[in-house]
């Protein structure tokens, strides 16, 4: 599935090369909180499993095999976090040593295959973990689901894209019946070795199993010919979301919304417009003073593709609210640290 | 580390190309390929200008023709694939020795083809011209993460020592008389996953203990320092910068 280059347009492949690192920098945090110092070692020999996993192949019948994929395994092995990485430290390697998948379509192969795979996957087996009784079995059963549904679900995901930046007029239909009820198969195979997988670990060693760390037994103690249970071990505190990197999720999603998601936005006016011009009550409504600004009607003056256009003012757009936004909560926040004399530590620490 | 720790897809050499910093490379290669994926298809000429550039750099590198086109055999899934469009596409149609193609699907695969073939012709030049730890060192000083960069050594240094042990494993199993013929063996190939995957994971625990008692702190320390200087740069951006001029050619042609 490593699609290569030429095959997504180069705006799709762009969008999809912000989000894919827009991922890995969120799983960078999010790995080292799973694996705290150990990240680069632990991450790093996971990778070369993953990497070394798939060349083992399972075969299917006579002469044809398959193998494994690697990112539903990953997530319930190491956690989420962790397997987003692993995944695409593996497709990045594979596209610049092995030109495995191509470099322009790096983004497109990273959000398919580590985010939607592993995302789809954890959600799946984390739901199903919780809904069905504790136990070896029902680990299991929802790696067996998670790794079903996770590779159809990265040919859906894989589908959108060319819908949106595909090269060839194919029909979606075709596209999507095609690339869906092959990989259908494909995730047959894929669940079938994951879930045995799982379970050759979680038989052997169930505390390495990341998705399984609900299954551990607690230390019981025999007081006085009774068991009791022991304390648990104090959790370690949370540390409160570092609000830097809401900002900047929400500042990628306002960009992609507003710069390419508007491509595809209804240029019909809208409902209020609309019922205002069959009815004549905008008859007498004068143009807005800034009718003739450089950005008037949500388009930029001089650039008379529509599409690149309206998008292009939709990031300059996003852009001016958000220093403009930023401007004024920076001054409020000023005044009010300015006067008690205390400053505040989330100010200090350059948030 | 000597010789032994190359890996078999570069070739070793002495030409201007294996001599210039990584992260330069890395950087010509990456602008030379969007620049190919952003040219017209319509515009056929301008990929066979590209052709010649690539051809001209593989000279200079001295990377043998027979070398690059084997390694070129990657493709053919997707070569496949792109035979199949000018059949399923949609729009007008031609007639071709008696089978209606597609015109929008023929331009598709030509598409496809083209581009897909520069990028990979594209990705093994570099990989046969820079050695494995240049490339991570390349990528560190092209502001990668320092931490993906050092996940991505410690794939690329144990791949190796992961894929022997997973090849010991398919002794041990075939000694005994094991044999993988459909699917009622899986379950015995996925136990060789799981304790794969187990040894890994261990290994992993060894490694980072063997590292913090030589005082790892989280961070690598960087020894060789490759900077570029602007000869290099310079020498390193023809290629993409001759790809642009061709790719603007193109758009205005």
């Amino acid at each position: 599935m490593h699609v290569p280059d030429g095959f997504i347009d180069a705006p799709t492949s762009a969008v999809t090369g912000v989000v894919a690192a827009t991922a890995v920098a969120v799983s960078l945090r999010g790995a080292r909180r799973e694996l705290d110092e150990r990240t680069a070692p632990l991450a790093g020999l996971v990778a070369a499993f993953i990497f070394a996993v798939q060349m083992l192949n399972f075969p299917v019948a006579a002469g044809t095999s398959g193998h494994l994929l690697g990112g539903a395994l990953a997530a319930i092995l190491v956690g989420p976090y962790t397997g987003v990485l692993c995944v695409s430290v593996v497709l990045l390697m594979q596209g610049i040593l092995f030109a495995d998948g191509g470099l322009t379509a790096l983004g497109v192969n990273i959000t398919n295959m580590a985010i939607v795979t592993t995302v789809v996957a954890y959600a799946v087996f984390r739901l199903l973990v919780k809904v069905l009784p504790r136990g070896r079995r029902s680990i299991t059963v929802a790696s067996f689901a998670a790794a079903l549904l996770s590779v159809p679900a990265a040919a859906l995901a894989f589908t959108l894209m060319y819908a949106v930046g595909g090269t060839t007029d194919v029909s979606l239909g075709k596209v999507a019946t095609a690339m869906v009820g092959v990989h259908v198969l494909i995730g047959l195979g894929e669940a079938t070795i994951t879930a045995l997988t799982v379970g050759a670990v979680v038989a052997v060693r169930p505390d390495l199993v990341y998705g399984a760390r609900d299954l551990r037994q607690r230390l019981s103690l025999r007081v006085n010919g009774e068991l009791v249970d022991a304390p648990a071990a104090e959790p370690a505190p949370v540390a409160a979301r570092p609000p830097r990197r809401i900002w900047a999720v929400g500042l990628v999603t306002s960009l992609v919304l507003a710069g390419f998601v508007s491509f595809y936005a209804s240029a019909n006016p809208d409902g209020l417009e609309k019922v205002a011009a069959d009815h004549g009550i905008d008859k007498k409504a004068e143009d807005h003073a800034a009718a003739d600004s450089p950005l008037a009607d949500y388009g930029v003056k001089d650039i008379t593709d529509a599409r690149l256009s309206g998008g292009l003012a939709g990031v300059i757009g996003v852009g001016v609210t958000v220093v403009a936004g930023s401007a004024v909560f920076w001054a409020v926040r000023r005044r009010r640290t300015a006067g008690p004399a205390d400053v505040s530590p989330a100010s200090t620490s350059g948030a | 580390m000597g010789a032994g720790h190359a890996h078999r897809l570069y070739r070793h050499g002495h030409s201007p190309v294996h001599g210039l910093p990584p992260h330069t490379k890395l950087a010509a290669t990456f602008a030379f390929v969007v620049v190919v994926v952003s040219t017209p298809r319509e515009a056929m000429w301008a990929f066979g200008l590209y052709a010649v550039l690539l051809a001209a750099v593989a000279r200079t590198a001295r990377v043998p023709a027979r070398f690059l086109l084997k390694r070129l055999l990657i493709e053919v899934p997707f070569v496949a694939f792109a035979v199949l469009m000018p059949f399923v596409a949609e729009g007008e149609r031609v007639e071709v020795l008696g089978v209606s193609l597609s015109v929008g699907g023929l331009w598709g695969a030509w598409n496809v083809l083209a581009k897909g073939t520069l990028g990979v012709a594209a990705s093994v030049l570099l990989a046969s011209t820079t050695e494995l730890r240049e490339l991570l060192l390349g990528l560190q000083r092209l502001k990668l993460p320092p931490l993906l960069v050092q996940i991505a050594s410690f794939m690329v240094r144990y791949g190796d020592v992961i894929a022997d042990e997973m090849r010991r494993m398919r002794i041990a199993r075939e000694s005994r008389g094991f044999e993988a013929k459909g699917v009622r063996h899986w379950g015995v190939l996925a136990k060789s996953a799981g304790a794969l995957f187990i040894r890994s994971y261990e290994r992993g625990e060894r490694v980072h203990l063997a590292m913090v008692s030589r005082g790892y702190a989280g961070t690598m320390p960087v020894i060789d320092e490759v900077t570029a200087s602007r000869a290099q740069w310079t020498y390193a951006l023809t290629l993409p910068l001759s790809a642009l001029v061709v790719c603007l050619l193109g758009w205005t042609l």
